[in-house]
């Protein structure tokens, strides 16, 4: 455990150290979210917010964290604060972006494809997706392929009758049709004068 | 139908005082893009102007969005390095490189010495490639045609060496979990050198055509301006930063791939205006090619892959058709992906545009649980709607360009 998680310990009751590969990393409960991101800015030199994203576990609960890597340019080091969701189902954390500006964009991205609320954001918008879109696309039960939706402008939409297709799956990674042999699911060459259930052509006459 | 008001001509003076509660103090809404020369790919601009000068600019983003995230939580690792080509597509290889670089931390894997060698010099290629591009379409918003011919000639002659190493011009898809695709070809590092040789003097006549170029400076210098407090507020990186004076280069700061072993200078602005930022990347590439020459005059022998990483690097081909254990590798590897543990990684590392991050969240195997990418334009942009009000509608051009942004990263 480092230095950093354990003269933070003392000062905000259940802070855990939380496993990491690399950086320190701070498991930190999402009332002590702003004070912590805070005292790390103002008193250890954490200048830079340099990522907020989102991890949904999925069948687990709480289901939503959200993740902070912050930096310090006169120390050279990062530190990650995990903070998890209390609500599975509407899941909220406070915002970050009154003291890290950065943080606007990026929380803006997180509610857009996680559907995590930041209370406090001051414009929480979708920022890729564009408005009206229905789903949160990073969510594990969202499909991979996309779902059928209406494109935004209503007008344009009713004159084409276009509309978001799901994308063909098929060719791509781990993907094959059960019980049909695996060259009949994937993308076929133009040329199939010979194929396992055509002869090779040969030079002798028949 | 648009309502319209005749106004009678006369004395213009008297016009202007008469009509002074309708005409003035408009607020005017236009879109710039998403189509549109200036925003260099698919940003739109939604501005509300005063006349000429801009009161509010809200940048809308995701006309390039792809879910690269989602698709790479569904294939192996190895297979997400053609997308990692797709975000910032003016300097494939440098993504690559980055790319690599997280998962292989993820996997505790250190890449032998040539192996980072030629890493360095394709990051440093990709980084001239970027600049160059960079200066040339930001002289051409500011009106200067000539300096793009120049820096995009010397573009052609990087694409034609990275063709001859990685096989492609454009998507390199270079580098493999645990090393490169191939390795150097026969005399490659000789052609680098000639380019280098030939690049420095072109790179002398270009920049005479811009750093004292009066009308490109009064388009450029205090123009822009990002001080030093809200770049590190904003999260901004790379040149941008470097041009507000922040002096933070992760090549120096958190050297990656051997980076320390290299003798280079960070530059750093002074102003944060756009005419800085157009310094900082000249300059850099200078840089860039101080590098380049000392990795190929100190280029190590030896394996240009892990090679004991077995389970995470694919076998060479020869050996896969002659030799069981490779054959049963190689089928490992390719349909489950690199064996990788679980754990958590977050790697930045200096990309041309600015500083490129990865979180990596793995449950073990082959395929990422989460993978989060850091895109340093997306970043960077999201000053935008802090420092363009109180400019004019002609400053955007200029700004947009000193930005050296790529939608591809931006929007993922």
């Amino acid at each position: 455990m480092s230095d950093i998680v354990e003269s933070l310990q003392p000062r905000f009751e259940g802070l855990e150290p939380r496993p990491s590969a690399d950086h320190p990393s701070v498991q930190c409960p999402v009332k002590f979210l702003l004070p912590l991101i805070e005292c790390l800015r103002d008193e250890f030199d954490y200048s830079m917010l340099m990522d907020v994203t989102a991890v949904d576990w999925d069948k687990e609960s709480p289901r939503f964290s959200t993740v902070y890597h912050l930096f310090s340019i006169a120390n050279c080091r990062y530190i990650r604060v995990v903070t998890n969701c209390e609500d599975d189902e509407n899941p909220s954390v406070p915002s970050i972006s009154a003291l890290f500006p950065a943080a606007d964009w990026h929380e803006r991205e997180t509610f857009d494809m996680f559907g995590i609320r930041f209370e406090g954001h001051p414009d929480l918008r979708r920022i890729l997706m564009w408005d009206e879109y229905p789903y949160h696309p990073l969510r594990k039960e969202f499909p991979l392929a996309g779902i059928e939706t209406e494109l935004p402008d209503a007008e344009v939409a009713e004159e084409t009758d276009a509309k978001m297709l799901a994308a063909p799956m098929m060719g791509g990674p781990f993907v094959s049709k059960g019980g049909e042999p695996m060259s009949k699911s994937e993308p076929r060459a133009a040329d199939e004068s010979w194929t396992e259930w055509k002869k090779k052509p040969s030079l002798e006459k028949e | 139908m648009a309502e319209t008001k005749e106004i009678s001509i006369g004395d213009v003076g008297a016009r202007a005082n008469t009509y002074q509660d309708e005409l003035q103090g408009e607020d005017m809404a236009i879109n710039v893009g998403p189509s549109h020369p200036t925003t260099h790919g698919v940003l739109r601009l939604l501005m509300h102007l005063d006349g000429d000068v801009i009161t509010k600019c809200d940048p809308i983003l995701g006309y390039l969005h792809r879910g690269d995230e989602k698709i790479a939580e569904n294939m192996t690792y190895n297979q997400f390095v053609p997308y990692t080509d797709r975000l910032d597509y003016i300097a494939p290889l440098a993504n690559n490189v980055t790319y690599a670089l997280a998962v292989e931390k993820l996997a505790g894997l250190e890449v032998p010495p040539r192996c980072a060698a030629i890493r360095v010099l394709v990051t440093e290629m990709a980084r001239l490639s970027s600049h160059l591009l960079g200066i040339g379409v930001y002289g051409m918003d500011a009106g200067a045609w000539t300096p793009f011919m120049y820096t995009f000639t010397e573009r052609e002659k990087l694409y034609s060496l990275f063709e001859e190493l990685t096989g492609a011009r454009f998507t390199t898809s270079y580098t493999r979990i645990g090393g490169v695709s191939r390795d150097v070809p026969d005399g490659w590092l000789k052609k680098v050198t000639d380019f280098c040789d030939q690049f420095l003097p072109i790179l002398e006549e270009t920049q005479k055509l811009l750093t004292r170029n009066r009308i490109f400076m009064d388009r450029t210098e205090g123009i822009g301006v990002i001080t030093k407090k809200d770049a590190l507020a904003y999260g901004i990186t790379g040149p941008n930063l470097r041009a507000a004076g922040v002096d933070l280069d992760l090549r120096k700061d958190r050297p990656y791939l051997g980076y320390e072993q290299y003798d280079f200078d960070v530059p750093i602005g002074t102003t944060g205006d756009c005419y800085d930022r157009y310094l900082v990347r000249l300059e850099e590439m200078r840089q860039s090619v101080r590098i380049i020459r000392q990795v190929i005059k100190s280029f190590p022998d030896g394996a240009w892959y892990a090679e004991d990483a077995k389970k995470i690097f694919a076998p060479r081909k020869g050996k896969v058709m002659t030799s069981m254990e490779e054959l049963i590798q190689n089928f490992m590897i390719v349909t489950e992906g690199p064996r990788m543990p679980a754990g958590e990684v977050y790697f930045e590392a200096e990309n041309p545009k600015g500083i490129l991050g990865f979180f990596l969240v793995s449950k073990g195997g082959g395929v990422p649980y989460r993978m989060k990418i850091r895109a340093p334009s997306f970043c960077n942009l999201s000053i935008l709607s802090k420092i363009v009000p109180g400019h004019y509608l002609s400053d955007i051009t200029v700004l947009l360009g000193s930005l050296d942004f790529v939608m591809g990263e931006c929007d993922r």
